[in-house]
């Protein structure tokens, strides 16, 4: 009787969330040794592999926020409600990956510039990008009626923020490594680096399938619930 | 500025709303005509509020349709819609720092009614009404010093102003005295004249049952009973009796018989 | 619609917005004072110590100025919500873009007011100092653009917020993460121009151009987001 609780491929794990899952557990078991045998850097030594972690964590944080981004506006223009599932989805994988590249952060930068934290605009505005982030997660919990448009607006400015951070490193001064250390790695981190970065990003859209997923069969739950409800089987 | 479109008739079809794991409305069909009062009866949280918000299309049902004239909502231009709709509900939506006639030339200049909405066609429409909910001798006061029943008389002569062609009144008899009353039914009845489609929710079944043409009773979500009424043949009895029906029934029988309005394909 | 009646439906609102406030008074009065509290705590905050630098009276500037701002805007949309009167607004067939612009008018208004009374405060508890009118005219551009773009996004969440229950709690975490752009480069061009050279001025010019950009996108989305965020779902 509902149009929206009988999408038949729904109801079991997806052949291709499993899929991924397997590869998943196979890639955790083998980066770690590409990122041991990886040659020691010069300067910075054994702390330097945290940037084999850092580096993919940051670029899905920002994925997290531009993927939510794009979902809410999609969300506000045409009611989608799977674009609504993906932009709630997205927005959490952008503040748990942004936490992670904001702790690992620091542990490096302890080593290199001798401070956790500095004045940087790259390192601002990441945080920033969490913050609203952490905002979206509250305002769709409490924004009372019309919460999950409110949180999408949010959403939407928060993600223009993505650019200016890519931006703003060339524009202002930064001490932050940039972007251009990527190409001109040593041969011998190369494959260290593109097999964690090419993990974890598999590991993003496994959770955001799956959280997705989640976020749809609550919401198939709770109409069968309430149709349950009328017809009157949840009486004792 | 063209004529303002006059609406035949606005009916829904299969309504739900979900808040959540809250149903408050489970598949309503109703049809209003112009020229027609109805009375939307229901208890506490019945969803009467809620089905309100949705034909003012300032809420998104989770399923069904709302149609105007054949035409869904969705679809129809929203300020040309929102130009024709008139709702009062409990706030009374005016400005408590401006007089009652500020507030009433406001609302002439927003709907862009009687122009030039500055002009003496304006001003002479806003003293009749001013008149009409006997507000004369508080025009010039600020609306923060009125008394609840004044409040609800100029919240009554705001949502009329612009000659609507739906009409949604939320408990309007709130707080209003003998006169009030009087003042009101005799409002309704000169709309239904002029071919406003009139949705009232109310708890005073006796005031409205003479105005009446249609009666709804809205329970746990769902429409309990619908029935016609010849207008003026209505009393505080026929109107209490559908009440208890529609109770009796229970919000778990499918009535679909009596929640089917006449004239709508089964 | 013709933009001619556009501009009168935005300027109808900002008059009845204008003179609500005229009328009531409270809130006007309470942010000014609020406001000059604001730059007292920061002197007290940095009493006995250095004479304060350019840098700190750059960003008391610009918190003060966020802080008294963001409580004046909130209590005005509290009362359009007391007696429900937004609501009003949003029912009635004015241009939802006119009721946006007109609230982000009305509360870049009060903004000023704000500024008239942090400015002077400045001045005389900081010993703030101006060089040239050159230097006090990128200020006041950069005070107008900054409040430009800082009530783009508070009229846009404060009109959205509707009746939720801690909204109070809730408007600052939301408009805060996103104006620090307008008050990261408030500051930031505030302390080249109180720095007074010629090439700091240079600097604080690529503060407004920025500033002025950051306005041009808020508003637009703010345009476009306030339709769907002010229907409920």
């Amino acid at each position: 009787m509902t149009n929206n609780a009988s999408s038949p491929h729904s109801a079991s794990l997806p052949m291709g969330l499993l899929a991924t899952s397997l590869i998943l557990a196979v890639g955790f078991a083998l980066v770690p040794q590409l990122i041991l045998s990886a040659p020691n850097e010069p300067t910075m030594g054994f702390v330097q592999r945290i940037f084999y972690f850092h580096v993919p964590v940051a670029w899905l944080a920002m994925l997290g926020a531009l993927t939510a981004g794009v979902a809410s506006a999609v969300y506000l223009s045409s009611n989608s409600e799977t674009a609504d599932e993906i932009a709630a989805s997205a927005a959490e994988l952008a503040v748990v990956f942004g936490l992670c590249a904001i702790v690992s952060g620091p542990l490096w930068a302890r080593k290199a510039w001798g401070v956790f934290w500095q004045w940087d605009v790259r390192l601002t505005t990441t945080a920033l990008l969490w913050i609203i982030f952490v905002a979206y997660l509250f305002a769709r919990r409490y924004g009372g009626p019309g919460a999950r448009r409110l949180a999408a607006g949010l959403a939407l400015f928060g993600a223009a923020d993505v650019p200016l951070i890519y931006i703003s490193v060339s524009i202002w001064r930064t001490i932050h490594p940039k972007t251009s250390v990527v190409p001109t790695l040593d041969r011998g981190m190369r494959p260290a680096f593109w097999a964690a970065m090419l993990l974890f990003s598999v590991l993003f859209f496994v959770l955001l399938g799956m959280r997705r997923r989640l976020e749809r069969l609550r919401k198939q739950f709770n109409t069968l619930y309430l149709d349950a409800d009328e017809a009157g089987l949840l009486d004792d | 500025m063209s004529a303002s479109p006059r609406f035949r008739c606005i009916a829904t079809r299969d309504l739900y709303k979900d808040y959540g794991r809250q149903r408050a409305l489970a598949g309503v069909s109703l049809q209003l005509q112009a020229g027609q009062v109805t009375a939307l009866l229901g208890e506490n949280g019945a969803g009467k509020s809620t089905l309100l918000s949705i034909l003012a299309g300032m809420l998104q049902p989770t399923r069904g349709l709302v149609r105007v004239d054949d035409q869904p909502l969705t679809e129809v231009d929203d300020v040309s819609f929102r130009r024709c709709l008139g709702v009062l509900s409990h706030e009374p939506r005016c400005y408590a720092e401006l007089s009652p006639r500020e507030n009433l030339q406001l609302f002439v200049q927003l709907y862009d009614v009687y122009r030039p909405a500055t002009g003496s066609a304006a001003s002479e429409a806003i003293e009749r009404w001013l008149r009409a909910v006997n507000l004369e001798r508080a025009a010039g006061r600020p609306v923060r010093t009125l008394s609840r029943g004044m409040l609800q008389r100029l919240a009554i002569a705001r949502t009329l102003l612009h000659q609507p062609s739906l009409v949604l009144l939320d408990e309007p008899y709130t707080g209003l005295d003998q006169a009030g009353v009087a003042m009101l039914s005799s409002l309704i009845t000169q709309e239904r004249a002029r071919g406003a489609i009139l949705l009232i929710v109310t708890h005073d079944l006796a005031t409205v049952a003479p105005l009446c043409d249609q009666v709804l009773v809205l329970s746990k979500g769902r429409l309990g009973a619908c029935i016609e009424l010849p207008f003026g043949s209505g009393t505080g009895e026929t109107l209490l009796s559908a009440y208890r029906k529609a109770d009796q029934r229970g919000p778990r029988s499918r009535s679909s018989d009596a929640a089917t309005p006449p004239g709508s394909p089964p | 619609m013709s933009p001619a009646r556009f501009v009168g439906q935005v300027w109808l609102l900002l008059r009845k917005d204008v003179r609500v406030e005229l009328r009531a008074g409270e809130l006007i009065y309470a942010t000014m004072l609020f406001a000059a509290i604001i730059v007292l705590l920061f002197s007290f905050a940095f009493l006995g110590g250095a004479p304060p630098t350019v840098e700190v009276m750059a960003g008391v500037l610009w918190v003060a100025l966020a802080l008294a701002g963001l409580v004046g805007i909130s209590r005005s949309f509290e009362r359009e919500r007391e007696a429900d009167t937004l609501r009003g607004l949003l029912l009635s067939p004015l241009s939802r873009s006119a009721v946006y612009l007109s609230k982000l008018l009305s509360m870049a208004l009060l903004m000023s007011l704000v500024v008239v009374v942090v400015v002077p405060g400045l001045l005389l508890l900081f010993g703030m100092q101006l060089s040239g009118a050159g230097a006090l005219g990128h200020l006041l551009g950069l005070l107008a653009l900054g409040i430009l773009g800082f009530t783009a996004i508070a009229s846009l969440f404060s009109a959205s917020l509707g009746r939720a229950r801690g909204r109070e709690l809730l408007l600052p975490l939301l408009v805060y993460p996103l104006s620090v752009p307008v008050l990261l480069a408030g500051a930031r061009g505030t302390y080249d121009i109180l720095y007074g050279t010629q090439e700091s001025l240079i600097d604080a010019a690529r503060w407004l151009r920025f500033l002025l950009a950051f306005d041009v996108l808020s508003i637009t989305c703010g345009l476009w987001l306030f339709e769907p965020l002010s229907t409920n779902e």
